[in-house]
Parts: structure tokens; C-alpha cells; sequence
């Protein structure tokens, strides 16, 4: 394989620091993920997986090293709502909705389209909007639930609907952190199935601890360990990789 | 899914009653003090008018006071700062319409200034005594303060008990400020004494029944302006703001704008208030910037309901009866009842009166759903 160039690229990072009151989270960390690919993200607690999110979303400024999206955006320069309009989108570990809202309007604020309060006050709503609502909401297995309230749903369904979330901000790029913690099995295998489904359109990271299922993403994996790279590769060869049992599989 | 007319939609059933008791009272008060005879017990005495008044104007300052608290989570401990401000725009042009009628006689000063030997007007009064003017700056001067405030406060992220923090100590810095005499505006006695509002004596039934109807219009719009920014896609975002801040920014969304948008909104509003209070009361000073006078309207909006609009002019309302009817029964209590009625509040009663009325009504309805539900499902076997 090739090693990646900066120009055909989707996310690029290399040699990334950040240092937290003397404690390094992400150490010299690069990455580089393809157009359309998907690939998994897993390490042991406090390998700097949610720091690296933080980093690429524009929550935590890294301290040197370079982040590009699309081979040419410096990600480094913008706030967390300049790169949400640039198209990455962030799922997070704890799954964050709007609990006061339905689930239709849960996702209608999640559409692409204008974000400034003037457009919010006197815009008026547009009807292509509840068929792309009706379409996400297929996808994400949440059709019959459209109007009750998010605070309402299951675990897993608020999951779902963070995802769904996602997919109607329509991002080039998609973040999952952790989407199948506190999941029955059925819901797992459920999501790994979703996630592949999204990962036809779009490029996808998913950070996991669970590896059965990353097992069922099929994917490429990389195994972050202390804030840098430990190993990269299909799953069968990480989980064979000596350094990697050491660090996380065998404990 | 067909979308409702605008002004309809903004109506529910809540609201269509609010607005229907301001409009009653708006003309059955007036009716009541020109016509029953003064024995008659549904006459309105014109000091009970301008009480209402004032409390009217409080449930505005409550209703600006929940639009950032009820739905965008901003507990604000320093709303008083827009309504004292508001009072004192007002207030300024009360007294250059005193004109050479205060007690020194003199044509332009007013008597605190010549008392303090300054020889002339400081030039930020200029322009009080024309009234467009001075209506101007009741929505500018706070307006502006919540601008500048809210930009730097939400661009650095400030939120939670922080942010609570720092309102208090800006209503207080303030308070301190205006409480010298040097800034101009009469020191700790405030300004008062007001003979004329637009030609017509402050004193006179006619004046005060007419602040009183102005009070109620103020607080329909007020309302009109806060159910529709709730109501729309804005409100929506305002809301998602208060149950996921990072969510909605990941989302794409500039939160601190959202917040600008309604912190400043909201003081304009809390600024009216205040200049409809201060004529009606006769008097401002810088007592009213004090930290305890915004807390009180924390609690109005805890007590009738917060998010709801209507709850917190109710709150508003009822609680400044109970304090009118205790400072005269038990002064000493008062202070003691409000500390209580604020836990009572927070422990038994979260949602406030009209969030706890609403959600039995809702309970209610899904209880008879149920039942219809049920009894279908019977008749089907």
C-alpha cells in the first residue's frame, strides 16, 4: 500500500502534540484517513482517543503538528462551528440529545442549511426538510418514534438519534466515539450494521472498546497507545501484533 | 405536515388567556376607578392602579428575565441592572420636565445639581428632555450594556454559576457607581420629585390610569415578542443550547451569537419595564441595582414557572401581593417568607405553578387517551 500523500485525503494529521498540564495526551500522533473509508480507533483508557476528536473538531488546540481536512483546510485555525460547517460531524461518548425536543426536530436542527439566528428568527421553514427528516429517521430505526421526546427514548435509541443527527448535517467526515457503550448485544450488532450502511457515503472513525464490534466493522483498525500510533492494520493483525497484547488486549 | 399561520401558532391555550385577562384589565381597571362610586367594593382606588402598574411592570422584567433563564439556561442575577437602567432614562427626562419648578428655582438644573454647585448640565443628560429621546435610550442604554456584557461573556464561554456570578458583580459594580454623586444622576436619594409626563401631571388620575394601560400594552407585546422568538426555529435552537450547549455547537451552530441575540432582547425589555415602574412608583435610585432586588426576580420566575412566559408574569404578580400584604401585616417576616417560599418552590414545586398545572393537564389527557385507547381495544374483542 501507498503511504498516504496530504492531497488525496479526507483527514490528515501528523506529528500532533498536545500536553495537558504536563501530562501528553497525544504525542507526535499522525493519521491519515481516505475518502469514503472507514476505519476504527481503539486503545486503552487514556491512549488520547477523545483528545484526538477533541483536536480534529476544533475543541482543543494542539500544541504543534499539522491537522488538514480535504488536503488543503488547516483545521487547526477554526472554532468547533467553522469545522461543523466544513462537514465533520461528531458523535459523542456520552449520547448528547436534545432531551426537551422530539425526535423529528431532534434531527430538523441537525440539517444542513443556515445556522445564524436572523435565518432562525424569520426564516421560514422548508418542506424538503420533513422528507429528508422521514429519510434519516428510516435509516436510524426510529420512524415510529418521531414525536415522542428524546428524554424519552432508550439508551440505544438516543444512540441512534445522535446519529441520525449526524447523517442530516450530511458531513463529508463522521466521528463516533464509543457508539455501542451500554448496548444490548442485538443493539450492537444493530449499529455495526448502521455504521456500515453510512459508511457507503461517507468517511467514518469510529473510536470503540468493544472488539467484537469492531471485529463487525470489517474495517481497517488503528491502535493508539499513549497519545502516538502502536499499530495499524485489519483487525486479525493488530489482535496478533505482540506490542498491542502487551499494552491492551491482554490485560 | 401543513404549517399554521404565525400568529396562531404562537397562541396556545395558555397565552390566549393571558392575553385575554391584560385585555380585560386593561379596560375593565379604568372603567372600575372613573365610574363605580368610591363604596362600591369592585371599585379600583387610583393607588391601587398604580400598585398594579407596578406590578405589571415587574411582570415584564420577570417575562425578560425567563426568555434567558427559562430557555437558554443564562440564570441571570443581574437583570435588575436593565430595568434600573431603563428607570433611569426614564427618570432623566421626568426631571428635565421639572424646568424651573424644583425647589431652587433654577431653569435648567435640577436641585441635586445646584445643591452640589455644578454650574452646568453634564453632557450626557443632553437630549432627556425631548421624550422620543429619552424612550430611545430606555431600550439603547440597556441594550447596549447587555451587547458589550453578553459579547464578551459568551465569546469566552462563560456559562453556569459563573456567568450568575458575574451578573451579580456587574448589577453591583453598578449599583456602587451610581450611588456617587459625581456620576451625575443624584447620588443615594436617586431622582424623584417628577411633576410631568408628556404635558400631564404624574400625579393626576388621568396620567396614572394611562401609565397603567401603557404598562399592560408593554406587557403584551413584551410577550408577543418573547412566544414569538420561543416559537421559532430560533427558540428551538435556544432551547437545544440549554440541554446540549456542545451538541448544538458541534451541530454548527454560534452559540454566543444565539445568546447575544436573546440576552440583548431581553434586557431592552427588562429596560421598558423599568421605565414604566419608574413614574408610576414616583422614584429611582440606585437601590434598584442591588443584587437583592434581581435575585427577588429569579424567584418570581421560579415560583410562577420558568420556560413557560406566562408563569413568570404570574410569579410576578402573586408574589409581590404576598409582599405587599406582609411588609404591611409582618415587615420583619418578609425577607424569611421569600427565603422559604424559594425552597417550598424548588423542592415540591419545579416547574413552578403553571409548569405544574400543565403537566397534570398533559398526565391527564394521557390517562383519558389511555382509556379511550382501552376502551376501543375492548369493544374490538
Amino acid at each position: 500500500m501507498t503511504s498516504p500523500t496530504l492531497t488525496n485525503t479526507v483527514l490528515y494529521l501528523d506529528g500532533v502534540s498536545v500536553t495537558f498540564d504536563g501530562f501528553r495526551a497525544i504525542n507526535k500522533l499522525s493519521l491519515a484517513i481516505a475518502p469514503g473509508e472507514m476505519r476504527a480507533i481503539i486503545g486503552p483508557n487514556g491512549a488520547g482517543k477523545t483528545t484526538m476528536m477533541d483536536i480534529i473538531t476544533g475543541k482543543t488546540r494542539p500544541d504543534e503538528g499539522e491537522v488538514f481536512f480535504g488536503g488543503m483546510i488547516d483545521l487547526t485555525m477554526l472554532d468547533e462551528a467553522e469545522i461543523a460547517a466544513l462537514g465533520i460531524g461528531r458523535k459523542f461518548q456520552k449520547p448528547t440529545v436534545f432531551e426537551s425536543h422530539t425526535v423529528a426536530d431532534n434531527i430538523r436542527l441537525a440539517l444542513a442549511g443556515a445556522r445564524s439566528p436572523f435565518s432562525a428568527l424569520f426564516g421560514a421553514r422548508n418542506r424538503i426538510a420533513e422528507e429528508r427528516i422521514d429519510a434519516i429517521l428510516s435509516t436510524v430505526r426510529l420512524t415510529e418514534h418521531r414525536t415522542r421526546l428524546a428524554a424519552d427514548l432508550s439508551h440505544g435509541q438516543k444512540q441512534w438519534l445522535e446519529i441520525g443527527m449526524l447523517l442530516a448535517q450530511d458531513p463529508k467526515l463522521l466521528l463516533v466515539d464509543e457508539p455501542v457503550a451500554g448496548m444490548t448485544d442485538a443493539e450492537t450488532a444493530e449499529t455495526a450494521h448502521l455504521l456500515k450502511e453510512i459508511a457507503h457515503e461517507h468517511s467514518v472513525v469510529v473510536v470503540e472498546h468493544d472488539m467484537a464490534f469492531v471485529r463487525d466493522l470489517g474495517c481497517k483498525v488503528t491502535v493508539l497507545h499513549e497519545g502516538s500510533v502502536l499499530a495499524e492494520g485489519s483487525i486479525d493483525a493488530v489482535s496478533a501484533n505482540e506490542r498491542v497484547i502487551e499494552v491492551y488486549l491482554g490485560r | 405536515m401543513t404549517r399554521r399561520p404565525i400568529l396562531l401558532a404562537m397562541l396556545d391555550g395558555k397565552g390566549a388567556i393571558f392575553l385575554g385577562v391584560l385585555a380585560a384589565l386593561a379596560v375593565l381597571v379604568p372603567l372600575s376607578n372613573l365610574f363605580l362610586p368610591e363604596t362600591s367594593p369592585l371599585h379600583v382606588p387610583t393607588y391601587a392602579v398604580s400598585l398594579l402598574g407596578k406590578y405589571l411592570s415587574y411582570a415584564l422584567l420577570a417575562l425578560a428575565l425567563d426568555l434567558v433563564w427559562g430557555y437558554c439556561g443564562i440564570l441571570s442575577l443581574g437583570h435588575g441592572a436593565f430595568f434600573a437602567l431603563g428607570g433611569y432614562a426614564m427618570g432623566m427626562y421626568l426631571m428635565r420636565q421639572i424646568g424651573p419648578r424644583g425647589v431652587y428655582g433654577h431653569p435648567v438644573l435640577p436641585d441635586f445639581m445646584v445643591f452640589l454647585n455644578w454650574q452646568e448640565l453634564p453632557w450626557y443628560w443632553s437630549g432627556f428632555d425631548i421624550f422620543p429621546f429619552a424612550a430611545l435610550m430606555v431600550l439603547a442604554v440597556p441594550g447596549l450594556l447587555a451587547l458589550v456584557f453578553g459579547w464578551l461573556a459568551f465569546r469566552s464561554r462563560v456559562t453556569g454559576v459563573y456567568l450568575s456570578i458575574i451578573t451579580q458583580a456587574m448589577t453591583f459594580a453598578l449599583m456602587l457607581a451610581f450611588f456617587r454623586n459625581d456620576m451625575g444622576l443624584g447620588g443615594n436619594n436617586g431622582l424623584t420629585d417628577f411633576k410631568d409626563i408628556l404635558g400631564f401631571s404624574v400625579q393626576a388620575q388621568g396620567t396614572r390610569l394611562a401609565l397603567f394601560v401603557a404598562t399592560v400594552i408593554a406587557l403584551a407585546l413584551g410577550y408577543g415578542v418573547a412566544r414569538y422568538m420561543v416559537t421559532s426555529t430560533y427558540g428551538k435552537v435556544l432551547i437545544a443550547i440549554r440541554d446540549a450547549e456542545s451538541r448544538t455547537r458541534f451541530l454548527g451552530y454560534r452559540v454566543e451569537h444565539y445568546k447575544l441575540v436573546a440576552f440583548t432582547v431581553s434586557a431592552m425589555m427588562a429596560g421598558v419595564a423599568g421605565a414604566l415602574y419608574v413614574p408610576q412608583v414616583g422614584i429611582i435610585n440606585p437601590s434598584e441595582f442591588s443584587p437583592a432586588n434581581s435575585i427577588e426576580a429569579v424567584v418570581w420566575v421560579a415560583v410562577g414557572g420558568r420556560g413557560t412566559l406566562v408563569g413568570a408574569a404570574l410569579g410576578a404578580v402573586v408574589v409581590n401581593m404576598a409582599k405587599s400584604w406582609l411588609t404591611g401585616a409582618l415587615p420583619e417576616l418578609w425577607l424569611f417568607a421569600l427565603g422559604a417560599l424559594f425552597i417550598v418552590v424548588t423542592l415540591y414545586l419545579p416547574k413552578g405553578i403553571v409548569g405544574t398545572l400543565a403537566e397534570r393537564r398533559e398526565k391527564r389527557k394521557a390517562t383519558a387517551t389511555a382509556k379511550t385507547a382501552g376502551i376501543a381495544a375492548e369493544a374490538a374483542e
